[in-house]
């Protein structure tokens, strides 16, 4: 009888075993496998590489010494090259070097000749249809301080292109070697580099979106917030305003002054990123305030402070560009009304502005058109009126620079920079621009990918399909290359890599399947689950605690027994 | 109810600027006509028209736009577009009572494009156009898509100039649920060159225009020729708004009218961009039922929709127009209330019949009231997946005898995929109903597929009946003289027809719904089953059963206490 019992009891916890071991061996990973959500492989550990930055910009110089600056013995020992490397931490996770690959050599008979132009204009112009400098790169040309090309208060004048000419101190202050020589030369050389190619403000400033920037001062925040973020393209929107066509019947000849005015800017700014212009004439918009008659000098004022108000009715007109998500740039005429002529912007001190213009940071430009002088009191209205677009151009083409961040910061002293070509931008600017947009992409689409990278690491709903995985991928790939570009130079490949990194991670991260299952709350999984996990589970725990308790009694029992 | 006013007087305006010869690049028209209604209804017609001579296709880029919207000029060099329709109506227009619209239009939302020949993928451009049109019109246009785009073959004609007859290029899609708000008249009127600052669109106020039996807004865009020779091309771009002011809501029963009851505004002035800016008003009937004032001398006569009617023309460019009052507020006073409608030629009817949730029928009739003119009309149908139709059950029956189609287009669904297609080419005999019948079956939908509101059934989009009716008058077929806009959108190819679109009514249609809280409680009750047979069957695996001693009477466990205290061994 007790055997008989024991038998059946053992059997009963078999049962109750087996059953647990095919729930854990077989239902667990099954309602695993099922329940799982497909996540692609994503290129974790290279991505947490790239959250470490470390940048490396390189840039080649060329310093070339023309007749009369080196002595004979100096002349012996050049050509020679000098790698200078500069190092900056930024913070804990970026870190930036500076590599100047100097080159030091005399001027070959040709580029004397060119040395010898009566102007310095001529003479750049001529050195750059010798050789053309690469992309990225800089020329300084060392002339004598006898040399007339400069006016005698300048010591450095920065062309058009990418070269620049340096005038050498007495030589007797230089000193007699060539170790000396160089040594005078170096900051000089360098004061050069920090205006014609990057500068570290310039380069911290690109990194904003990776970096909190500490703050500085109020002029370079400013500065910095001015223009817009970098972008694979731009639209330009020209708004002509016209509040009162009763009064005015205005006609802008904005086809041609685009061919003169801002194409060829457009064209030197091509490898920056793709531009689209467009016009369009806007009837009865208002400005949002109302201007105030100041009777001294019988005229209405806008005052500095009230601009801000300005740009919001208006932009509900603009409309936006329904063909493209690239950001737009408003650049916007306004001609005021008869009865509110002429109006005038005043800045804080109360002054006219002489531009009659203002530009807001990552948005556009306003100018205020008067034409009230264009007729006379008893003229009839409606006034044909042509609009000068030379004068409204020339305002519109200073604010699309600044809105660029083709910057025009002020040279150091006993600096002399050439004017302006027709284009509107010299070659060491663009280089200038495309060193900190290389950088503002490579940290921008870092920063993207790295936090969809933790995003996804967060939140383990998240379908990753295919073709994120394949966009983040390309984006590393391309992120690799651009910094590995950067590191050997080749300027021109780098900004291309990096706009391809930001369009894929950008793609990447704004993918709509990112969203599908992200909002499944634990709450609503336990209510689909307990109905059918609770009463499965709750009479194999509670046998197994029970073979488990028997067991232990048994072995007490056993130890007594022995005892 | 011929009037002798009407041979009287007959003014016709000829633009000046067509005598000045100068080249016309841009041009800005608007025109509103009021047509006082039999039921003392009144209908109201804006028409807003940009015409600018330039070149779209042939890829060159347009980036500079004066009168013309540029957001509506991206959309068509972008996306290759060669024709474009959109309208939003709330409402249903009674033909019946009414007569035909200027504009017809189906209730909800229609959208109807044709594409440049150089579009390789017109799905996806078609996809991103609804996308990028329902940014512009503020409009759920992003529901567009290939379950309601259908390609007809014949019924959608372009417009404009292009003999396209290739309907790989054409998409036409219904939103039949779209309900129509301020939020999409607002960009509309913004694309006026004016906006709604000066001129004829100061009187399209939300709050009235939205307070009517009928209300439609449409832009239709297409090229147009030039000149008769069609040496230029120029593209137009027309606004519409057309309105039905109801007699009992809106004017309090009183058969009376005023610019300022319709609209709460009177107009001052014209839009100074346009060349031309003018009311008219549809006094056919005149002096007999109505008066209106202030009087104007002058009329004008045209023929719209297969009848010659007369206008009184209010000219807003002449500043004598606003009287010294300088603002002019029109009031059109009925005298009688009798007189009969001429009845319109065409009309369209549909229902849905049968019962129960698993087969129905759906039936449209048309109407023919010439009285001795048989006519060929174009019916096309676009019905919803799941609605599976039969097709053998295809009937089309008139004055009791069957009535072959002479031409019959049908493309069946495909589940989740696409709608069907039915277009067919009926004779409508004279003075006679026709009617088409052809049965279905409600599909189930998936339950992630029903609509936040199923119960209140699925629409089915209306049905379109486009026909040219043989004229009573003669009409005008040179596209390219001067008329008023109102009688210048269809073209017209010969005198003794003309070309009228007809929109039935749409159908709700009530599918099979489930109680949504149902996968719930079925996952619930299965798992309470499941965990009721899995428990029984664990404990007899697992239980060990023992025959137990029967228990100790009461008796006997109180002796074996006291035994136990005696300390004497129990029973």
């Amino acid at each position: 009888m007790l055997f008989k019992t024991v038998n059946l009891r053992r059997r009963g916890q078999l049962a109750a075993l087996s059953i647990a071991a095919v729930v854990i061996l077989i239902g667990v990973p099954l309602w695993w496998r099922t329940t799982e959500t497909y996540r692609a492989w994503l290129p974790v550990s290279q991505i947490q590489e790239l959250a470490n930055l470390q940048l490396q910009l390189s840039a080649d110089v060329e310093v070339v010494f023309a007749r009369g600056t080196v002595t004979p013995e100096q002349q012996k020992k050049v050509p020679l090259t000098l790698t200078q490397d500069d190092e900056h931490v930024v913070d804990e996770d970026t870190a930036l070097r500076y590599r100047y690959e100097t080159r030091y050599r005399t001027a070959t008979i040709m580029e004397e000749d060119a040395l010898n132009q009566p102007t310095a204009a001529e003479a750049d112009l001529s050195l750059h249809t010798l050789s053309e400098s690469p992309c990225g790169s800089l020329v300084v040309y060392v002339i004598p301080e006898s040399s007339s090309l400069l006016p005698e208060d300048v010591d450095v004048y920065v062309g058009q292109r990418r070269t620049a000419l340096l005038r050498i101190g007495a030589q007797t202050r230089v000193g007699r070697t060539l170790e000396q020589l160089l040594s005078h030369l170096e900051p000089r050389v360098k004061q050069v580099l920090q205006v014609m190619s990057f500068s570290h403000t310039d380069i911290t400033a690109a990194l904003s979106d990776r970096v909190r920037l500490s703050p500085g001062n109020k002029e370079s925040i400013a500065d910095s917030m001015r223009a817009f973020k970098s972008s694979p393209g731009y639209e330009i929107t020209f708004s002509l305003l016209n509040p009162d066509p009763k009064s005015h019947r205005l006609h802008w000849d904005i086809e041609g002054a685009v061919q003169t005015y801002i194409q060829p800017l457009l064209r030197k700014l091509a490898p920056l990123a793709n531009f689209s212009i467009d016009s369009q004439t806007l009837y009865y918009a208002m400005l949002g305030v109302n201007p105030r008659f100041d009777s001294s000098r019988s005229a209405y004022t806008l005052n500095s402070d009230s601009l801000a108000h300005v740009i919001n009715p208006v932009e509900a007109r603009l409309g936006s560009n329904a063909a493209s998500s690239n950001p737009v740039l408003n650049f916007l005429l306004y001609v005021p009304d008869a009865h509110h002529s002429p109006l005038h912007i005043n800045d804080h001190k109360k002054q006219e502005v002489p531009s009659n213009a203002f530009h807001s940071p990552r948005w556009g430009g306003i100018m205020v058109y008067n034409v009230n002088d264009f007729y006379g009191p008893e003229a009839a209205f409606p006034v044909d009126i042509n609009i000068d677009m030379a004068k409204v151009m020339g305002v519109f083409l200073a604010q699309l620079r600044l809105l660029l961040g083709v910057q025009s910061s002020a040279p150091p002293p006993r600096f002399l920079v050439a004017p302006c070509s027709s284009a509107g931008i010299a070659d060491w600017e663009l280089d200038r621009l495309m060193w900190s947009r290389s950088v503002e992409n490579i940290a921008t689409a870092t920063t993207t990918i790295t936090s969809l990278a933790q995003l996804l690491d967060q939140i383990g709903n998240i379908v990753i399909n295919d073709n994120i995985a394949q966009q983040v991928s390309s984006a590393v790939t391309s992120l690799q290359l651009a910094v590995a570009e950067l590191e050997s130079g080749n300027l021109r490949f780098a900004l291309q890599y990096s706009k391809e990194a930001i369009l894929a991670s950008e793609r990447a991260f704004f993918d709509p399947s990112l969203l599908h299952l992200l909002y499944f709350p634990d709450d609503q999984k336990f209510a689909i689950y307990i109905p059918l996990f609770l009463p499965m589970c709750v009479p194999i725990l509670l046998s197994l605690l029970k073979i488990v308790s028997d067991a232990r009694q048994r072995r007490r029992e056993k130890h007594a027994k022995a005892d | 109810a011929c009037s002798n006013i009407r041979g009287v007087f007959l003014v016709f305006f000829f633009l000046e600027r067509k005598l000045w010869n100068l080249p016309l690049l841009y041009d800005f028209q608007e025109e509103l006509v009021i047509r006082p209604l039999h039921s003392g209804d009144i209908y109201a017609s804006f028409q807003f028209r940009t015409v600018w001579e330039t070149d779209f296709t042939r890829g060159n880029k347009v980036s500079h736009y004066r009168l013309f919207p540029k957001s509506l000029g991206q959309v068509i060099s972008k996306f290759s577009v060669r024709e474009l329709h959109i309208s939003f109506t709330q409402g249903y227009w009674r033909t019946m009572q009414w007569g035909q619209p200027f504009q017809p239009a189906p209730p909800g939302a229609e959208l109807w494009v044709w594409f440049q020949d150089s579009v390789t993928d017109v799905d996806s451009t078609w996809k991103e156009l609804t996308n990028v049109l329902s940014g512009i019109f503020c409009a759920s246009l992003n529901f567009i898509d290939s379950t309601n785009t259908v390609q007809p073959s014949a019924s959608f004609k372009p417009l404009g100039i292009g003999n396209v007859t290739d309907h790989r290029f054409l998409r036409y899609a219904t939103l039949p649920r779209e309900i129509v708000c301020t939020e999409n008249l607002t960009p509309w009127k913004k694309l006026l060159p004016c906006g709604s600052k000066a001129g004829l669109a100061v009187l399209l106020k939300s709050e009235k225009l939205f307070h009517s039996s009928f209300h439609s807004q449409a832009v239709h865009i297409r090229p147009m020729c030039q000149d008769w020779e069609c040496k230029t091309t120029s593209w137009e771009l027309r606004q519409t708004l057309n309105v039905v002011f109801d007699l009992h809501t809106s004017a309090q029963g009183k058969r009376e009218w005023s610019l300022f009851k319709m609209f709460s505004r009177t107009l001052t002035e014209a839009c100074p961009l346009a060349s031309s800016s003018k009311i008219y008003i549809d006094i056919t009937d005149n002096p007999e039922q109505f008066e209106v004032s202030p009087a104007t001398p002058l009329l004008s006569q045209a023929s719209v929709l297969g009848d010659r009617r007369t206008f009184s023309v209010y000219d807003l460019t002449q500043q004598i127009t606003f009287g010294t009052v300088r603002s002019l507020n029109l009031l059109i006073r009925w005298k009688s209330s009798e007189g009969d409608m001429l009845r319109p030629l065409l009309h369209g009817e549909r229902y849905v019949a049968g019962y129960g949730l698993q087969t129905g029928e759906i039936h449209t009739l048309m109407y023919n009231y010439h009285p001795y003119r048989s006519f060929p009309v174009l019916l096309l149908d676009s019905v919803p997946w799941y609605l599976r139709l039969y097709i053998h059950t295809l009937t089309v029956t008139s004055k009791g005898k069957d009535n072959k189609p002479s031409y019959i287009h049908y493309q069946p669904s495909k589940d989740r995929v696409r709608p069907h297609l039915l277009e067919m080419l009926v004779q409508l005999p004279p003075n006679s109903v026709t009617e088409v019948t052809v049965q279905f079956e409600r599909a189930l939908l998936k339950w992630t597929e029903y609509t936040p509101d199923p119960n209140h059934g699925f629409y089915v989009g209306s049905s379109v009946i486009s026909s040219l009716v043989p004229s009573i008058v003669a009409m005008d077929t040179n596209s390219t003289r001067e008329r008023p806009l109102f009688s210048s959108f269809f073209p017209c190819k010969e005198e003794s027809s003309y070309f009228v679109r007809v929109y039935t009514e749409p159908l709700l249609v009530n599918l099979p719904t489930p109680d949504f809280s149902m996968p719930y409680n079925v996952i619930c009750l299965t798992c309470t089953v499941v965990a009721v047979g899995y428990g029984s069957l664990y404990n007899l695996l697992t239980r060990s059963f023992q025959i137990e001693e029967p228990n100790p009477g009461l008796a006997k466990r109180i002796a074996n206490v006291i035994r136990k205290m005696r300390g004497v061994p129990p029973l």
